[in-house]
């Protein structure tokens, strides 16, 4: 299981490939001057099949992982100023949160929407919104990373129409979008309609961005809802992996190319706060999905066998009590998931425990990962634990743990990890575990096993102290609906209906790639919930069962 | 003014004029058992009017909650006015209970429906008391079909097939399902067998073994010599597709009930159950009361059951 | 002579648990829905995206003793009073329970409107327990 030696390619591969990547401009020594070398000890090095230390040869010596910062509350205007100033102060990645009626396919006047308009995230009902979110930004130079999923369609085309408006074609738009509706029935339960046809959704995005937009991640196959829901370590690693072999069954299962669609893919993890268990964790990811990749399902191209991720420091770890305490908790997580080799970090602030950050508490938040990467001198070397017998068995016992959870997958599919997924989600297995695990370790806390500190040890210093608590201003709820009204107002309602009309024959013909349609409704101003209804009419709603 | 302030006749009478806070108090009294049950009893048992009773059953994880849930949202379109029981397990432990199957129904209060979960409480008798109780209940304030929902295993399975006039067994597409049905004595008990999730592979597979077993068994119209064969049914709950047919197969059978006066039959035999039940639990108190601080005294246990049986029957 | 009640101590009693809205985080709901079974409680679990309506209904017809819900996005306090003045209209005297993310100084304001008892995020058992049967017994 663990990597074995013989067959590995050598230093000399490894050097080829260091000596050929360009490298940042600064001294790799210790503080003391002391130089350092690029990686320590054996093969498989970092750049080498499987990647269990890393996928490129130079680790943070060519580039830092991206310090992404979630962003997003409010209206369309509002995040637009927001993200000039990343933008201003040199920042090239822009993360957009969404409320709550948008992530679940609702308008700002549904009667859902009732509260919730602008307050986790930003509104967009429809083009004119995500027009303004973007106002005055050259999509063309920038990576944008849209975190929704069950509508997650609406809003990429949406995005497109967007950049067509400012000349961008959709060849040259750079970024993410969640899409990741496996882990909505396991865990954050932003679904809409039943598994398969939510599915199909997917992977005719998968399809369409392969052949029209190179530089599109169409999914981001995430761990961190289900871990914050309450798994374990490993079960976030097996879980978060099952779900992306599912989806690469199923893009196989049209025909599509697992080396075209394979490189798109990416993931996104948590950091917790047990420091070993969580390297481990990454490294274990990195190592079978490449594995799988290559050996079940046929990957030539190593970038297809690559598990490139996002991580979060874990949001369910920050206490309420004594909230500063928080900042060293993330620095912890920071630390592990660097040293895990992670592409990308948001670091959560301290005080999110109780509300939105501040823009305090949101600064000391990436300075936090600006000392990791600047001050400790962990990024002179790859996968610098790599070798240190505790990590490596470690590595090793998280992939044994996730293997056994595969062929439980496999066995309730009938050798399809895929519909071993759907059984899965539809026999309550994932749910289950999770709720066991979370009920579990709220037990531990309970009974003293466990110590959280501030909460059951060390809790002087639990004053009254909320110095902040970001109430969000319910004016915006109004805006946004005479807004809405607005548009509805000025539109071609012929259009609209004609188009909302396509979706429904394209969804309920198996065999036509849903995007084209959607992108037609957007450009009409049809609204989200319009389109996410359109589709709830050919392929229902779901509704989970109670499983405790 | 509160329900629970009420007296028992009040409570009744509210619920018999459809206020549904009564009936859910009503439904609470009659779960509780003692003295109020009976007088519960005593007051609806002149109000019924014979409401059809069907029994869904089958393995966890059949479908069985959204079939209901289906079947409930379409019942109304008939004129029909539902009331389901769900009934689900308590812990053995603990006596809680987590009664989740009313989420998959869609809230009926619009329509008139009525939803009530159930827990098995596991006492002496478990449901054998409180379900007969509450389907009168049900009953007597008009709701006509009652339906009662449970996990086919053991007990439950009995306690809830003697209350009802039809039983409808749920299973899944995939050979070993129909065994297991067989098995659990599921087809003994099956009026009507319904495959859900029928789009599945291995349906029709499933639909041949069980109308194999059904042929082998020779269980068919066993008891009323009629030779009834329960007719099997494809459903996709979560579509709604089959449920249609699958109403006119249990009211089909009701047909039938009626005609070959097995309807009479069936129901005396409830009321015979639930009369030995509550015999049984009065008895089973006395037999409590009658052991407690018992010490061996030199006679064998035969006799001295033999005496205390005397003394309890005179 | 009657049957005696099946309830030898105290009656059972049953909690309805839901959230109201839009929001997702079924974690904790879920943890105390294990604790009140644990303490011998029947637990009516709605879960997610129920309205006051909904609740209202199964309060009804499941003659709920108490109503707990689980709130995590601040939206505590448009939601409370909404479903408070449900419960109301509905002429169900229900106490009402609220968990999750709630600012301490939220607290008396919610206490005034008519909460029965706010528990914090991650409240251990005995805290839980004891706050449903308070409850209960208050409105007894």
């Amino acid at each position: 299981m663990s990597d074995d030696k013989q067959a590995w390619p050598s230093k000399r591969d490894w050097q080829r490939q260091y000596d050929a990547t360009r490298l940042r401009d600064a001294p790799f020594e210790t503080m003391s001057g002391v130089p350092v070398d690029p990686v320590y000890g054996d093969a498989p090095l970092p750049g080498q099949y499987p990647f269990t230390r890393g996928l490129h040869a130079a680790g943070y010596r060519s580039r830092l992982w991206t310090m992404r910062m979630f962003a997003g509350f409010g209206t369309a205007e509002d995040t637009n100023a927001r993200f000039k100033e990343i933008l201003r102060n040199g920042g090239t990645g822009l993360s957009t949160a969404f409320d709550m009626p948008t992530l679940m396919g609702y308008d700002s006047d549904s009667p859902w929407a009732l509260g919730e308009v602008g307050r986790a995230g930003v509104a967009v009902d429809t083009l004119r919104d995500m027009e303004d979110l973007y106002a005055d930004i050259d999509l063309g130079t920038v990576s944008t990373s849209m975190t929704i999923n069950g509508p997650a369609a609406a809003l990429l085309a949406m995005y497109i129409a967007v950049g067509e408006q400012g000349g961008v074609a959709k060849a040259d738009l750079a970024g993410t979008i969640q899409n990741d509706i496996l882990k909505e029935y396991q865990a954050q339960k932003e679904y809409i309609y039943p598994p398969r046809p939510s599915m199909r959704i997917v992977t005719d995005m998968i399809r369409y961005t392969s052949a029209e937009m190179p530089k599109w991640h169409p999914v981001s196959i995430s761990g961190y809802h289900i871990r914050e829901a309450g798994s374990t370590a490993a079960q976030e690693l097996a879980f978060t992996l099952a779900n992306g072999f599912a989806y690469v069954e199923a893009a196989l299962a049209e025909g599509q190319d697992v080396n075209q669609f394979g490189r798109r893919l990416s993931f996104f993890f948590n950091a917790h706060s047990d420091f070993f268990e969580e390297i481990g964790k990454f490294r274990a990811a990195r190592r079978i999905w490449a594995r799988w990749m290559k050996e079940r399902y046929g990957a030539t191209d190593e970038r297809a066998m690559m598990c490139r991720f996002h991580t979060q420091t874990a949001g369910v770890s920050l206490t309420a009590q004594q909230p500063e305490n928080n900042i060293a908790r993330v620095a912890i997580q920071a630390l592990s998931a660097a040293l895990g080799g992670t592409q990308s970090l948001h670091t959560d602030s301290f005080d999110e425990a109780l509300a939105l950050p501040t823009e305090k508490a949101a600064r000391i938040a990436l300075r936090t990962q600006q000392i990791v990467a600047h001050e400790t001198g962990v990024t002179h070397v790859a996968d610098p634990l790599g070798g240190a017998p505790y990590v490596e068995w470690m590595t090793d016992e998280m992939e044994r743990q996730a293997e056994a959870v595969f062929a439980h997958l496999d066995e309730l599919g009938n050798g399809s990890i895929l519909e071993g997924v759907y059984a899965g989600i539809d026999n309550g297995y994932f749910v289950g575990e999770i709720a066991d695990a979370a009920y579990r370790f709220e037990r531990e806390i309970n009974n003293g096993q466990r110590i959280i500190v501030g909460v059951n040890e060390f809790t002087d210093g639990n004053e009254d102290d909320e110095t902040n608590l970001l109430r969000i201003d319910h004016s915006v709820e109004e805006l946004q609906r005479k807004r809405l009204g607005a548009v509805k107002q000025e539109r071609d309602s012929a259009a609209v209906e004609a188009s909302l009309a396509a979706i429904r024959s394209a969804a309920a013909d198996p065999t036509v790639n849903l995007m084209p349609p959607i992108i037609d409704a957007v450009k009409t101003y049809a609204t989200e919930e319009e389109i996410s209804n359109a589709m709830r009419d050919v392929f229902g709603t779901y509704v989970e069962q109670a499983i405790v | 003014m509160s329900v629970k302030k009420l007296s028992v006749p009040e409570l009744v009478g509210r619920a018999l004029e459809g206020d549904r806070r009564a009936i859910g108090r009503l439904l609470t009294l009659i779960e509780r058992g003692g003295e109020p049950a009976d007088e519960i009893t005593d007051l609806t048992h002149p109000a019924t009017n014979g409401a059809h009773v069907v029994g869904i059953t089958g393995a966890p994880g059949a479908g069985k909650s959204t079939l209901t849930g289906q079947l409930i949202r379409h019942l109304p379109t008939l004129g029909l006015k539902p009331a389901v029981l769900a009934v689900d397990p308590s812990s053995p432990l603990t006596g809680g209970a987590i009664l989740g199957d009313r989420v998959r129904m869609d809230d009926v209060a619009g329509d008139g429906g009525f939803i009530r979960s159930v827990a098995t409480r596991g006492h002496a008798g478990g449901l054998a008391l409180s379900v007969p109780g509450s389907v009168r209940a049900f009953d007597a304030c008009g709701f006509d079909p009652v339906l009662i929902e449970t996990v086919g295993v053991g007990q439950v399975e009995v306690d809830v097939a003697g209350a009802a006039d039809t039983t409808v067994v749920v299973v899944n597409p995939g050979w070993g399902d129909a065994v297991q049905a067989n098995k659990a004595g599921l087809l003994e008990v099956a009026d009507v067998f319904v495959i859900n999730k029928a789009d599945r592979e291995g349906a029709n597979d499933t639909r041949r073994d069980l109308e194999l077993m059904l042929d082998l068994s020779h269980v068919s119209g066993h008891e009323d010599g009629t030779g009834y064969r329960p007719p099997i049914l494809m459903t996709t709950a979560t579509d709604g597709s089959g449920v249609e047919a699958m109403w006119e197969a249990v009211t089909a059978h009701r047909t039938h009930l009626e005609a070959t006066g097995s309807l009479e039959r069936r129901r005396a035999a409830r009321f015979r159950y639930e009369v030995a039940s509550r015999l049984t639990t009065r008895m089973e108190r006395s037999i409590t009361r009658s052991v407690d601080g018992l010490t061996p005294d030199g006679r064998s246990p035969a006799t001295v059951a033999a005496d205390l049986a005397a003394d309890l029957l005179a | 002579m009657a049957i005696e009640s099946t309830d030898t101590e105290q009656p059972t009693i049953r909690v309805v648990l839901a959230k109201l809205g839009l929001d997702g985080h079924d974690r904790g709901i879920k943890v105390v829905a294990r604790i009140l079974r644990d303490a011998g409680m029947e637990v009516i679990y709605l879960g997610l995206r129920q309205t006051t309506a909904s609740i209202v209904a199964a309060a009804e017809e499941e003659d709920a003793d108490a109503i707990g819900l689980s709130m995590h996005n601040a939206g505590h306090l448009a939601l409370a009073p909404s479903m408070l003045a449900a419960l109301d209209d509905a002429d169900l005297d229900i106490p009402l329970i609220i968990g999750g993310i709630i600012p301490e100084a939220d607290i008396p304001v919610l206490k005034d409107a008519g909460i029965a008892a706010i528990l914090g995020p991650g409240a251990p058992a005995e805290e839980v327990v004891a706050a449903v049967r308070g409850a209960v017994a208050a409105r007894a």
